[in-house]
């Protein structure tokens, strides 16, 4: 049989069907169609694609166990590298990273290493297979981990497996940061994934202490002097909303993306009135920005029952930042794009609302620091876009509390906490951070990479203390 | 969860709440507010911290039914629990010796966070006078606790039943004519009435400190819906207050996105109105 040059297809819900619902769209590849789709990785002498993972899995092992089908084999080859596999099958970008380097997709398309890694690891979750505890011995040294996130979470995950006891603060009521109150249900259910794959984590012996908001319950010194931890890493993330500086954006109907997706996912409200937040979306909805989140907000104002969404992004198609699966999705559900436009001011009416949008046409001039053609206001280009919902998603700033409340933790100008790239050592001894609050916004992936480097520099950090 | 030890009905919809909540008291400062949870189907409710007992482990939470989440924790009874109870939040008040008197301006409910505040100034050395609104002397709260830590209280009513007839304005003014040198003002109660008390202090020069209160979810600078201007510039109220300066803060902003649910708050309240009758 010739190898085929394309992937199997995803199988996912009608767009106009899940347009209307919460639940997920992509619906994920049955047993057949998984084996099938392993069939097609040619097992090169030199695997790129493990180059391209930023945790290092081992692609080509786990998949020629799906090829003998032995999918419990394969994942726990993932699960040697990766404490939450169901959630990176979905939301990694492998277009950039494992698929951007296999050899088919020189001449065709990749072989679909996320979608094969989600299966292997909802067939687990399905299965109810239990995580062995490691117990940590009665004298481990003690590891907190602030920020229940991607970083914290596989940071933990990682230490734990090592035997040392770890505890988690996390701020909010649920566990996962962006995992829980970021990403939508309908790319990343919670109940059936997300919640489950922290529980996983707990089971390896990390203890999760949800609602305390470090360095006002207690600071980073408080925790080494007075409770007796060895280390810690800091995990807290990139979530403080930035906003254009444009008249208007005080308006009732302004939301940042932050607060928006956080009512709907993590509040539950498009569950109005039986789960208690209210979210208010209009007929009319823009979302300036053309990110992942972007993305997401604009998909989710369509499910709360916007009868228009249009994305406005001030660069043109060719550089939308989000995934090309996430624009195709939102196009196919019917999201409106205005490429080239920046807004210049939220319009209000006598009450204090929103009731339109006033924009600019742009053009693209020569390429930036970005490497991408800045984009330009075409003089004299204004123009009203009617509104009654507009949602900010132009980008998060470092989340400013801990950086603040921590004597002695170096930040750059922009309150990034800085860290060493390879070992996450920051200038406070015993303190390791990463993930977005050091390098910002960035991906789920990248941050779990960087939880489990700090992982191991914080073995061996504690392996050096033990010995003194 | 974070129980309840005591209940009391302050006046007619006002209700102080005692929660055990130790690692939060330990910390709890001035000025600073929680954030409550009752259920799993609950809003993030921020509430200013009214007092801390350290070594009882407490924070004591003055509130006022207002929607359907305030109402439904004022079923509530000492023995029952929140599921979550976050804090303590924001930054907590500057407290300092002051070149002149302090003066705590509490409106209503208001009142209640003003006491730890009085406190804490009076333990700094200050000479610090109490003034305390409400509409009429029947829901006056907390006047006999607030006397223990003050060196004068003031009371007004709207309608003359106790103290000064008339807003809280007129007993900042009463201090400013009987020549009392004020060192700073701290604020606190409705929008409309740290509005007036910042605009009655501005000529006069008086610094006068007021405590926001906007709509937030998380209150840990994540979600932007607490947004307030400020001198020209955004602040978010969780992390960068809630204690601002007002003469700087745009309060016609602030009041107006205060509206943001009313209407959506009505359907909910209604909702629960409807379980209430099926009991």
């Amino acid at each position: 049989m010739a190898l085929s040059l394309k992937k199997h297809a995803m199988p996912v819900q009608a767009p106009d069907v899940r347009a209307h619902n919460f639940d997920e769209v992509a619906l994920g590849y049955d047993a057949e169609t998984a084996v099938a789709e392993a069939e097609r990785c040619l097992h090169c002498k030199k695997p790129l694609c493990r180059e391209g993972c930023p945790v290092s899995i081992d692609i080509p092992a786990f998949i020629a166990l799906i090829k003998e089908r032995d999918f419990q084999g394969a994942l726990a080859k993932i699960q040697e590298a990766n404490a939450l596999p169901a959630i990176c099958g979905r939301v990694c970008p492998q277009e950039n990273q494992c698929e951007k380097h296999c050899i088919l997709a020189k001449k065709g398309e990749a072989v679909a290493i996320g979608r094969l890694e989600r299966f292997v690891a909802d067939c687990g979750l399905a299965a109810g297979e239990e995580v062995q505890p490691v117990k940590a011995a009665a004298d481990a040294q003690k590891v907190a981990v602030i920020g229940a996130g991607p970083s914290g979470l596989s940071c933990a995950g990682d230490l734990a497996k090592k035997g040392y006891n770890v505890t988690i603060f996390e701020a909010l009521h649920k566990a996962g940061g962006v995992l829980s109150y970021g990403i939508p249900e309908f790319r990343l259910p919670k109940e059936k994934v997300v919640q489950k794959e922290i529980a996983n984590i707990e089971k390896l012996g990390v203890n999760i202490e949800l609602d305390s908001v470090a360095g006002r319950l207690f600071t980073v010194d408080e925790l080494m002097q007075d409770e007796g931890f060895d280390a810690v890493f800091i995990g807290t993330g990139a979530g403080l909303p930035r906003f254009q500086n444009i008249p208007g954006e005080s308006l009732n109907g302004v939301y940042s993306a932050n607060e928006f997706l956080t009512r709907c996912n993590l509040m539950q409200a498009y569950d109005f009135p039986h789960h208690v937040t209210p979210i208010k979306v209009g007929q009319h909805v823009a979302v300036v920005g053309g990110g992942n989140v972007a993305m997401d907000a604009a998909r989710t104002a369509l499910r709360l029952g916007a009868a228009e969404v249009t994305i406005v992004y001030r660069r043109s198609e060719a550089e939308l930042p989000a995934r090309l699966e996430e624009i195709g999705h939102a196009k196919e559900e019917g999201i409106q794009f205005q490429f080239l436009t920046n807004p210049v001011e939220v319009l209000g009416d006598e009450n204090g609302w929103v009731k339109g949008l006033r924009c600019i046409r742009m053009e693209l001039g020569e390429p930036d620091a970005s490497g991408r053609r800045r984009p330009i206001p075409v003089e004299g280009s204004e123009f009203e876009l009617p509104m009654e919902t507009v949602i900010i998603a132009i980008g998060t700033g470092a989340n400013p509390i801990v950086a603040q409340t921590t004597e002695g933790l170096a930040t750059n100008k922009r309150g990034y906490i800085e860290a060493d790239e390879t070992t996450g050592a920051t200038s406070k001894a015993g303190v390791f951070a990463g993930g977005d609050i050091v390098t910002g916004a960035a991906t789920v992936i990248l941050a779990m990479g960087a939880g489990r480097k700090a992982a191991a520099s914080i073995d061996a950090y504690l392996q050096s203390k033990r010995a003194d | 969860m974070f129980k309840i030890l005591a209940k009391e009905e302050l006046s007619p919809n006002v209700y102080a709440m005692t929660i055990e909540a130790p690692r939060v008291a330990r910390k709890a400062q001035p000025g600073q507010f929680i954030i409550l949870r009752i259920d799993e189907q609950g809003e993030r409710i921020p509430l200013t911290i009214a007092d801390f007992d350290r070594e009882q482990g407490t924070i004591l939470l003055v509130f006022q039914t207002i929607g359907a989440s305030t109402m439904q924790l004022a079923e509530l009874n000492a023995g029952d629990s929140l599921l979550d109870f976050v804090g303590p939040l924001g930054t907590p008040s500057v407290i300092k010796k002051f070149d002149g008197t302090v003066v705590v301006v509490g409106g209503g409910i208001g009142v209640a966070p003003t006491y730890p505040i009085a406190r804490a100034m009076k333990e700094a050395g200050n000479k610090v006078i109490a003034i305390m609104g409400a509409k009429t002397k029947d829901i006056l709260i907390m006047e006999e606790q607030m006397k223990q830590v003050t060196d004068e209280i003031l009371v007004t009513t709207d309608d003359g039943s106790r103290g000064i007839k008339g807003f809280v304005t007129y007993a900042v003014q009463a201090l400013v004519d009987r020549g009392e040198h004020i060192g700073q003002i701290t604020a606190i109660g409705p929008c409309i009435m740290m509005k007036s008390v910042a605009d009655a202090t501005r000529p006069l020069g008086i610094p006068t400190v007021v405590s926001l209160n906007p709509i937030m979810v998380d209150g840990t600078g994540m979600c932007g819906g607490c947004r307030v201007t400020v001198g020209g510039e955004t602040k978010f109220a969780c992390v960068d207050g809630p204690e601002f300066d007002g003469h700087q803060v745009d309060f016609a902003g602030l009041m107006s996105r205060q509206r943001m649910y009313r209407d959506l708050e009505a359907e909910e309240k209604d909702h629960v109105c409807r379980i209430g009758l099926g009991r």
